[in-house]
């Protein structure tokens, strides 16, 4: 599944690196804790989070996450933007709260990966 | 490659928890322009990160020296926090004694000492209550 499939299927709005829209998501994570992300090795991930804070960027930074999926509408401040803009970290907002998101996202084919 | 020894120390400032992740940034971007494969560099970056985080939240702060030779990385997570009372009930996944401001900040989940552990070949923790906690983590290359 490509960034930008993630993109329609959320009904999201890409925030920043729309450039990288054609990557591809390999396996998908849904948290608000921090140490449950980072406790997961996977590779070309995205992450759906209801956290909105600067962790956020540095964590998925940490495990190489391709793009961030904030859920419920929030929306990364100025820092945080620039923070995923420097490190080429695609960034959107989705209205979905975080059960409907993941499941859209499961329902067209996209995985956990596999388990620890 | 690097054939000899490099050094790199950081002084982690305590409560900021804006700038936690700085260093372990910066090591992560070194240790990715010397050709380090990803998977040894992610693994480097995570144990670092969770040692960061958790000098931030509990210990105001320390520093950490980062050694990496062609055959390995050294991590030394130095703080003069509270110590560690019981280290292997700390080291237990889901037990924590982070305070609740810092669950709602993403972590306090009680899975960073037990993360550090499993990215890392080696972990070594020296504590003692009042004094400090000292942190030393090798990663192979």
């Amino acid at each position: 599944m490509t960034v930008n499939e993630i993109k329609e299927i959320l009904d999201a709005e890409i925030i920043c690196g729309k450039d990288c829209a054609d990557k591809e998501v390999h396996t998908a994570c849904g948290a608000d804790m921090m140490s449950d992300v980072l406790a997961f090795v996977k590779n070309q991930s995205v992450l759906l989070t209801g956290l909105c804070n600067p962790q956020v960027i540095r964590t998925s930074e940490m495990m190489d996450i391709i793009c961030i999926v904030f859920v419920r509408g929030k929306k990364p401040d100025q820092g945080m933007i620039a923070l995923a803009e420097e490190r080429g970290i695609v960034l959107m907002t989705t209205s979905h709260r975080m059960f409907s998101a993941c499941g859209m996202l499961y329902e067209n084919g996209l995985r956990g990966g596999t388990k620890c | 490659m690097l054939n000899d020894e490099l050094h790199l120390s950081y002084q982690i400032l305590g409560d900021d928890f804006t700038r936690a992740g700085e260093a372990s940034s910066d090591v992560k971007h070194k240790l990715k322009m010397m050709g380090i494969s990803p998977e040894t560099v992610r693994r480097v970056a995570i144990a670092m990160y969770e040692g960061e985080i958790n000098m931030v939240i509990h210990a105001d702060g320390g520093t950490i020296d980062v050694i990496i030779s062609p055959s390995e990385v050294k991590l030394i997570l130095k703080d003069k926090g509270p110590g560690i009372a019981d280290i292997e009930l700390a080291m237990q996944e889901g037990y924590s004694t982070a305070p609740d401001n810092i669950r709602s900040l993403g972590f306090g989940a009680g899975m960073g000492l037990s993360n550090m552990k499993k990215y890392t070949d080696e972990m070594d923790i020296e504590t003692e209550l009042g004094v400090g906690t000292t942190v030393t983590m090798t990663i192979k290359i």
